[in-house]
């Protein structure tokens, strides 16, 4: 092409953008990658928030009944975190951390600004709606966070929401589940937004066995979004009605609270709740999971230097781990009465999808085989994801089985396996691709000795939270007790609970070094020296840094497969027509 | 009784099924370490003999393949399914579905509630009596008809399960209020209480002793404090138990008229 | 704005549709899992109520549920008439046409409203029993989709019309994807109908 119409649209972008407000350019904007960074942004701030719930119920946990030091007195009068507050805690952390956290921060952030580059669009779809999405996401964590200051305070009724308790619970769940109908309602036009986008914008030669990971892993989980988060906001408005309109969804005949016959027609069904919640809550499990294994794909594919192992093996395994995943629901289940047949057929899923886990697995560890790995900071939080992805998903064999799970089920032990998952697994990911992609998205690297600093303090400090949860699950502490130590061997286990409480509070010192360097390197870390500093093989790389407004302003096309080089060890981007 | 030991790691088991489930764990748990081992090991010699360093340089051929990954895959999945066909199934089948004979067995009823547990004994006709919610107060949690004369004999005991060594015991569980979770931790069972629903389970202990019975499923404010007692005792203490707690219910005139009581 | 979106006004050449109508069917599967929960909420309700009515016509005025049956099936006729008109180049018959269907969703609407005003009359509420409150959320629910239809289909016959002078490709698949959308509330009603009110 010539210098000339890159000129010109190079100008007319310039033109495009300068003329918008701040307002439209920053708040109300249109760009996936400003509403991108709006979403890592507030989802960054839900996740801190979250986590400083934790950090609260962990002083208590470790030592019970006793003042919390310095802050206590501002939230009850003798510094002691009440039974209340130890429950809304509880409730809005887990509600927080997924739905407000880790998918906004994944689907969000990460698939907002990297799906329309990697495809090379210049935009979603459908930019208003994607704005759209983003406001409706804002207004739920309103709602949410709103809800602490409704009169008695937060939904408390666990991030589950089990009716009855919670259809007989204060108002906080009320806000609760008008907040969570606004989630989904974005997470809803989110998904639509980044399946069309990535099917229909592809630039000329991206066929789909030519996607990305990344792209692969974003898609399968917006079809999980769409399709398992619908009956959750069916289940959502029907708990709803019970407690506004008096309806009896989940309320059987016969309820007696506190010594009072409930005054309900009855006739509702409690395990239709769990049945309509866990068809969302384990696909949405995955859709934690994917777009973290979508963002280690890529690292692990640019730090070996060479081909990610089993390319069509990876793809047909993520796309069965979505199909799957809508048919293990049940295993949240075996404890309430279910039978032989019922109980054997979700064992039996529950085996089968831990194949292609399996497989995921083991195609980014032979991808090791012959490398030559850099370890730059990304990659040092894309290697740790693997053995930390394994301790998760090994640890849900004996939460899938059902006889072991007899003595497992609703303990510490749960809440080991998947905070692994999701913790040092899926947060590891999206870590490491915040400092993959920071030098895409501002122009600058993020410094490298913090990065180190950051990594190895969370490493060692997040097994210190989440590995003696093990033990003590296996000693049979329930899960969700404001004191543990009541029970004679819930106070043998006591011990553990410190050292979850200590290594959770090392933990987060250690993600200060990680925030420092993400505030201050956007205008002091290390220029990048061209628009492919790591040497990537996907299209974002072929943009500059930043892109501009439209991404790509002299149209990009892609010429081959991901991950390819040539044979004399060259790096063979999809946008660079011949070596 | 000696008090049971408690640790970092599986609780004392004192039930006759327990052993099967902790073999099962026990199994998994050496499985999971040796794969995650052989991973790791595999791991760390990739990380340390492939990082980039002057003079070496990637495979970039992507034409390598690798079978024993494959064989690997293959035997997981085969051990994973020998699992749930001769282990989890079963025993789950046996916990859950295979019932011993009522009229060999100890039958309570254990009503929960926010945040206290009701054990409902069907005493010594052993046949429960009829349960009204009108009648429910501070003093009658699961509102027994007194009048019933099946109900005139049943024992209701407030937070302490008593049952005989060696003997099953059936639980018809249920909830008044909200969901709970009927845990007792040393004799490996488990069950959701679910209100509307009645659900069974057995189990028989093998030694006696003083143990709890935890609430497993949050179930509101007091979800820690929902603690019972669980104590199992020698056939002759259970019996000496069970004759006093009837003396105080029906007091010594009707229990002198059931002479016979004693020898049954 | 300068990005350049392709496939807004014709098809994508591998896909065989434009954004928008792939949007359109994303958005009606999940959809059908909203209603595919809520549905099989009422066979779970049914088969463990006590109280369930034998007939739902025992309870249920089926002449008027029919008389809204027929307006749904005729506004689904005329919404399809007028993106045909559109495809004719007839923009003062899409007008009629569309018009006609807001209309006739409009009749539907008072007809429940009727139909609610009786219910709550005669002492009915959501919280009477569970076949009651099925009725009320299954049927508000619908109702909802319905006034979201008629927002919508005003907005494409009002203010969105002007799309037709500057891209009437891009309208005309704009009405398609509301008639898309219109079937699915028609087709929602279809199954509603004999399931509360017949069987």
């Amino acid at each position: 092409m010539s210098n000339d119409t890159h000129n010109h649209s190079h100008s007319h972008s310039h033109g495009g953008a300068h003329a918008l407000p701040f307002w439209r350019k920053y708040i109300f904007s249109t760009d996936h990658k400003t509403i991108g960074l709006q979403y890592g942004i507030t989802a960054i701030f839900f996740l801190l928030f979250g986590f400083g719930l934790m950090l609260l119920m962990r002083w208590q946990l470790a030592y019970p009944k006793q003042a919390i030091p310095l802050i206590g007195k501002l939230f009850t009068e003798d510094g002691v975190l009440s039974p209340e507050l130890y429950n809304q805690f509880g409730a809005m952390h887990g509600t927080i951390m997924v739905f407000l956290g880790v998918v906004p921060l994944a689907v969000g952030a990460f698939g907002n600004y990297l799906v329309p580059l990697q495809v090379g669009a210049q935009d979603m779809a459908f930019p208003k709606l994607n704005m759209l999405s983003y406001w409706a996401y804002f207004c739920g964590g309103v709602v949410m966070l709103g809800s602490f200051f409704s009169p008695n305070g937060a939904a408390a009724s666990g991030w589950t929401s089990y009716p009855p308790l919670a259809v007989v619970a204060d108002n906080g769940q009320s806000l609760w589940l008008i907040g969570m109908v606004f989630l989904i309602t974005s997470s809803l036009l989110g998904s639509v937004n980044t399946i069309v986008t990535a099917i229909q914008l592809r630039v000329k030669g991206l066929s789909f066995m030519r996607w990305p990971i990344f792209v692969w892993a974003q898609v399968t989980t917006a079809f999980l979004l769409l399709l398992a988060f619908p009956p959750l906001e069916a289940a959502g408005v029907l708990q709803l009605m019970d407690r506004i309109a008096g309806t009896s969804f989940f309320l059987p005949s016969g309820l007696v609270v506190s010594g009072e016959a409930l005054k309900v027609s009855g006739g509702g069904n409690p395990i239709l709740w769990q049945h309509l919640f866990w068809f969302l809550a384990h696909p949405e499990v995955y859709v934690l999971i994917l777009p973290a294994v979508g963002i280690v794909g890529e690292i692990i594919a640019v730090n070996t230097k060479k081909p990610l192992y089993g390319y069509k093996t990876l793809v047909y395994s993520l796309v069965f781990l979505g199909f799957m995943s809508f048919i293990v629901w049940a295993h949240h289940m075996f404890m309430t009465g279910m039978g032989v047949t019922m109980s054997t057929f979700f064992q039996a899923t529950t085996m089968i999808i831990s194949v292609p886990s399996v497989i995921i697995l083991t195609t980014y560890l032979l991808t090791l085989w012959g490398a030559s790995i850099t370890y730059t900071v990304p990659m040092l939080f894309a290697t740790a994801f693997l053995p930390m992805f394994a301790i998760g998903g090994l640890t849900g064999l004996p939460l899938g089985l059902t006889a072991s799970d007899i003595h497992l089920h609703d303990t510490y032990y749960v809440i080991g396996h998947f905070h692994y998952v999701v913790a040092p697994g899926t947060l590891f990911a999206l870590m490491a691709g915040v400092y993959f992609w920071y030098p895409k998205i501002t122009g600058r690297f993020m410094s490298d000795t913090l990065g180190k600093i950051h990594f190895w303090l969370s490493v060692i400090a997040i097994n210190g939270v989440f590995m003696p949860m093990f033990f003590m699950g296996m000693a049979g502490v329930s899960r969700r007790l404001y004191d543990q130590t009541i029970y004679a061997h819930g106070a043998a286990a006591q011990p553990l609970n410190v050292i979850m409480s200590v290594s959770a509070w090392i933990l987060a010192v250690a993600q200060l070094p990680f925030l420092y360097n993400m505030a201050t390197s956007w205008k002091t870390g290390k220029k990048v020296d061209s628009n492919n500093p790591w040497g990537g093989t996907t299209l974002e790389w072929a943009a500059s840094s930043p892109p501009p407004h439209e991404n790509f302003p002299t149209p990009v096309e892609v010429y081959r497969a991901p991950y390819e080089y040539s044979p004399n060890k060259k790096l063979l981007p999809q946008f660079v027509q011949e070596a | 009784m000696e008090q049971p030991q408690y640790g970092f790691w599986l609780p004392p088991n004192i039930s006759t099924h327990g052993a099967e489930i902790d073999g099962l764990i026990s199994t998994l748990h050496w499985f999971m370490a040796i794969l995650f081992i052989g991973w790791g090991i595999y791991l760390i010699y990739c990380l340390i003999r492939f990082r980039a360093r002057p003079g070496h340089e990637a495979d970039v051929s992507g034409n390598t393949h690798f079978l024993i990954p494959k064989y690997i895959e293959i035997a997981i999945v085969i051990f994973e399914a020998g699992l749930l066909i001769f282990f989890a199934a079963p025993i789950w089948a046996k916990v859950k579905k295979n019932f011993p004979n009522e009229a060999e067995s100890i039958v309570v009823k254990v009503t929960s509630e926010q945040f206290a547990w009701t054990i409902h004994y069907p005493g010594r006709d052993g046949k429960f009596g009829q349960l009204k919610t009108e009648l429910i107060d501070g003093t009658n949690p699961v509102g027994l008809d007194r009048e019933d004369p099946n109900g005139k004999d049943d024992i209701l005991s407030p937070n302490i399960l008593n049952i005989p060594v060696n003997k099953p015991v059936i639980v018809q569980l249920t909830a008044k209020d909200v969901i709970h979770s009927f845990s007792l931790p040393v004799m490996r069972v488990k069950q959701d209480a679910i209100p509307g629903m009645t659900i069974p389970l057995w189990f028989q202990a093998t030694q006696t002793g003083k143990f709890e019975i935890a609430c497993a499923q949050l179930c509101g404010v007091g979800h820690t404090q929902m603690r019972g007692f669980f104590n199992v005792m020698s056939q002759e203490e259970y019996d000496t138990w069970f004759n006093e707690e009837e003396k105080s219910l029906l007091g010594d005139a009707e229990s002198a008229t059931q002479p016979s009581g004693e020898n049954q | 704005m300068s990005a350049l979106i392709p496939y807004i006004d014709e098809p994508h050449p591998v896909t065989g549709v434009t954004n928008a109508k792939l949007g359109i069917w994303l958005f009606l599967a999940s959809e059908v899992m909203l209603f595919g929960a809520l549905f099989s909420t009422l066979i779970i309700m049914r088969s463990s109520a006590t109280d369930w009515p034998a007939h739902g016509s025992d309870v249920l005025n089926v002449p008027l549920a029919t008389l809204n049956t027929v307006f749904l099936i005729a506004s689904s006729v005329t919404i399809v008439l007028s993106w045909a008109a559109l495809k004719m180049k007839d923009l003062k018959k899409f007008k009629l046409n569309m018009g006609l269907t807001i209309l006739l969703s409009f009749g539907f609407l008072v007809i429940k409203y009727i139909e609610y005003s009786s219910k709550f009359h005669h002492e009915h509420f959501p919280s009477t029993s569970t076949f009651y409150a099925v009725y009320f959320t299954l049927t508000g629910l619908h109702g909802l989709h319905v006034v979201g239809g008629i927002i919508a289909n005003s907005y494409l016959l009002g203010p969105g019309s002007k799309m037709w002078f500057t891209e009437p490709e891009r309208f005309t698949g704009r009405i398609e994807c509301a008639g898309l959308y219109w079937h699915f509330v028609d087709l929602v009603w279809i199954f509603l109908f004999p399931a509360l009110y017949l069987l």
